[in-house]
């Protein structure tokens, strides 16, 4: 039996606060006319041509003009009135999109926090499914641990739903190009597009998958609780077959969700392993936070025949599904670069000028220091050490959500502030608050008829 | 050194367990044990150092990497940075990413092959190698301990026999 403590919770709820000042205080800040962005964008210029030295500055200036209005003329003498018209156009127009950009950043600052957090939420209820189909031997005693941080899913779930009727139905930000009637009426693409990217459609996409996964962790968790109390295996199967089903679904539900929330943020531009590439960061993430959690409560002595071994097992997951992340980072990555087509390149060539250290420096913490802290065998055993890689395994892949949300929304106009902390610690609030409260209810930390359960109790490595 | 040995053969690798760690607990020598097949925890049981074939694997790899990276930063970038299709062939950095493949598979490359060498010369086998089988039953079920002998031939006997072996023999060491 676990009770809550009473300084974690009171830790959870600080962050929420804050978290929540922070949220606010980005929704406050950002501005609402054009006038104001266009302030906003001149002082962030200033500031930073302050820090590097106004004579560099002004030398560039002076280089360039020239040039420009040697450009101009050059076009005034081919077109005369018109070029002229166009540009005055275009200025306005550029500073349009300046404008929802910059309304845009505490929007999505929202959406890679909320949905980092869940799709952690999600990947340790896809953990628990295989676990069930593979009947799996060693982790039945950690089902609890992950039924515990799936419990995370439904509060989640709404959460992200709420902000996709706001965002799609309401109009209430730009962060999909395509749900704005003006964009879609003059874009050629986009319309060829419409039978798919259109709003009533997205939104019923969405609560199928979102309902789908809700019902299938409640079954699940009923069923492993009523096993629990149970005289033969009936409940056991019952999960067994639902979990076959859950996958299933899962597996197709998850490529449609990635096409809708993510490559739908860059509706111009595809890639075919996309999906998998999403999935792979969120198993990672999981299997990260299962780790971690079982650390914690093995920690608080609640979790009596959690050995090392488990631990290991647990590390070994982190270790491959880092590489396998990687794999798929780059395979995206390599393929495009490697054929240069202009309509996919776009999208890398944004991050690559844009998010260099973020699009490059996640790869240190996804990749190179969880690959060498994580390769030996004995250091798998550690604590801290499976800790120190579990850390940067996370950071690395709220990172990489953050990469690819942030610069199809926000664009060259990012930074990395209030509002994105705010979102960070209000959800990472929200989530311990939910993940214990769930272990506070549960009854037993071990699943005590599970028939795998004496080969997880002596499961040694 | 005692150039005779005494040799237990047992039918069953539970038994043999129980039998090494009572031996073990006697205070007498094992040789060698001869299995049909891996035993799992008979190394622990005998007391055996881990092995330490993977370090080397992990440092094959380092090898295997940085010759990837001399091999083509020399010929692709600095003997002849052709253009070809357009690939940047200014620097190294540059044209990374058409390097990884070549590099992954060489890393791969050196750390298994080298490894398995390792191997072999570790463990003495080559292929007209002559096979040190004290008992052809210990390819097929047999499992056989060799414990050596310092004069005390009844003493070890009767141990032996008590751990269950089927049959015990004295016989010149290889």
């Amino acid at each position: 039996m676990y009770t809550f403590s009473n300084r974690l919770k009171i830790a959870s709820i600080v962050l929420m606060i804050v978290g929540i000042l922070g949220i606010g205080y980005g929704f406050i800040s950002s501005p609402s006319t054009v006038e104001e962005a266009k302030a906003m964008v001149a002082a962030d210029a200033h500031g930073h041509g302050g820090g590097h030295g106004e004579g560099h500055h002004e030398e560039v200036g002076t280089h360039h003009e020239p040039k420009v209005t040697h450009h101009a003329e050059a076009e005034e003498g081919h077109h005369g009135e018109v070029a002229h018209g166009q540009d005055a156009a275009t200025h306005s127009s550029h500073d349009e999109h300046t404008l929802s950009k910059l309304q845009n950043r505490p929007w999505a600052a929202v959406l890679i926090a909320a949905f980092f957090f869940f799709m952690i939420a999600l990947g340790a209820l896809v953990f628990y499914a295989i676990q069930h189909v593979a009947q799996v031997g060693w982790s039945p005693l950690l089902f609890r641990v992950m039924e515990a941080i799936s419990a995370y899913l439904f509060p989640g779930a709404v959460i992200l739903y709420v902000f996709f009727v706001l965002t799609s139905a309401f109009h209430m930000n730009h962060l999909y190009i395509w749900m704005d009637p003006e964009v879609m009426a003059h874009d050629g693409i986009l319309q060829l597009k419409k039978g798919y990217l259109n709003i009533p459609f997205f939104l019923i996409r969405s609560a199928i998958f979102l309902a789908g996964w809700v019902l299938y962790r409640h079954f699940a968790v009923k069923n492993s609780y009523a096993q629990d109390e149970a005289n033969d295996n009936t409940y056991y199967r019952k999960n067994f077959k639902i979990s076959v089903f859950f996958l299933l679904f899962f597996f197709v539900t998850e490529s449609i969700m990635a096409w809708d929330w993510f490559m739908g943020l860059e509706p111009h531009w595809y890639s075919t392993l996309f999906a998998w590439y999403v999935f792979a960061s969120m198993f990672v993430s999981a299997v990260t936070v299962i780790a971690m959690v079982t650390m914690y409560l093995k920690s608080k002595g609640l979790l009596e025949y959690v050995n090392d071994s488990h631990l290991h097992d647990l590390a070994k997951f982190m270790f491959g599904l880092s590489v396998f992340w990687t794999y798929l980072w780059f395979g995206q990555f390599m393929l495009i670069w490697y054929a240069n087509i202009p309509e996919e390149a776009g999208y890398f060539l944004t991050r690559i000028e844009h998010y260099n250290l973020v699009f490059f420096g996640m790869l240190l913490f996804n990749f190179v220091f969880p690959f060498l802290v994580l390769m030996n065998s004995d250091f798998k055993r550690v604590n801290w050490f499976v800790m120190m890689a579990g850390i940067s395994i996370l950071i690395g892949h709220y990172m990489d959500i953050f990469q690819i949300v942030m610069p199809s929304t926000v664009g060259e106009l990012w930074s990395f502030g209030v509002p994105e902390i705010g979102s960070i610690l209000f959800f990472l609030g929200l989530f311990i608050f939910v993940v214990f409260s769930a272990l506070a209810k549960t009854p037993s930390f071990v699943a005590k008829r599970n028939p795998f359960l004496e080969e997880s109790k002596h499961f040694h490595y | 050194m005692a150039s005779k040995v005494i040799q237990a053969i047992y039918n069953d690798d539970d038994i043999l367990m129980s039998a090494v760690k009572r031996v073990k607990e006697a205070h007498h020598h094992i040789e060698e044990i001869y299995t049909p097949f891996p035993v799992h925890g008979l190394d622990k049981a005998m007391g055996l150092a881990p092995t330490r074939i993977a370090i080397t694997s992990f440092m094959y790899g380092c090898v295997g990497i940085t010759v990837a990276v001399l091999m083509m930063n020399f010929i692709m970038i600095e003997d002849w940075p052709q253009n070809i299709g357009g690939k940047p062939s200014f620097s190294f950095i540059e044209n990374m990413p058409a390097f990884v493949p070549i590099m992954f598979e060489m890393t791969v490359f050196f750390a298994a092959h080298l490894m398995v060498i390792t191997f072999y010369m570790r463990s003495k086998l080559w292929p007209f190698k002559k096979a040190e089988n004290p008992d052809v039953r210990t390819t097929d079920d047999h499992f056989l301990m060799e414990v050596t002998l310092n004069n005390n031939e009844d003493e070890l006997t009767r141990l032996l026999v008590d751990t269950g072996a089927v049959e015990v023999k004295v016989s010149e060491k290889h």
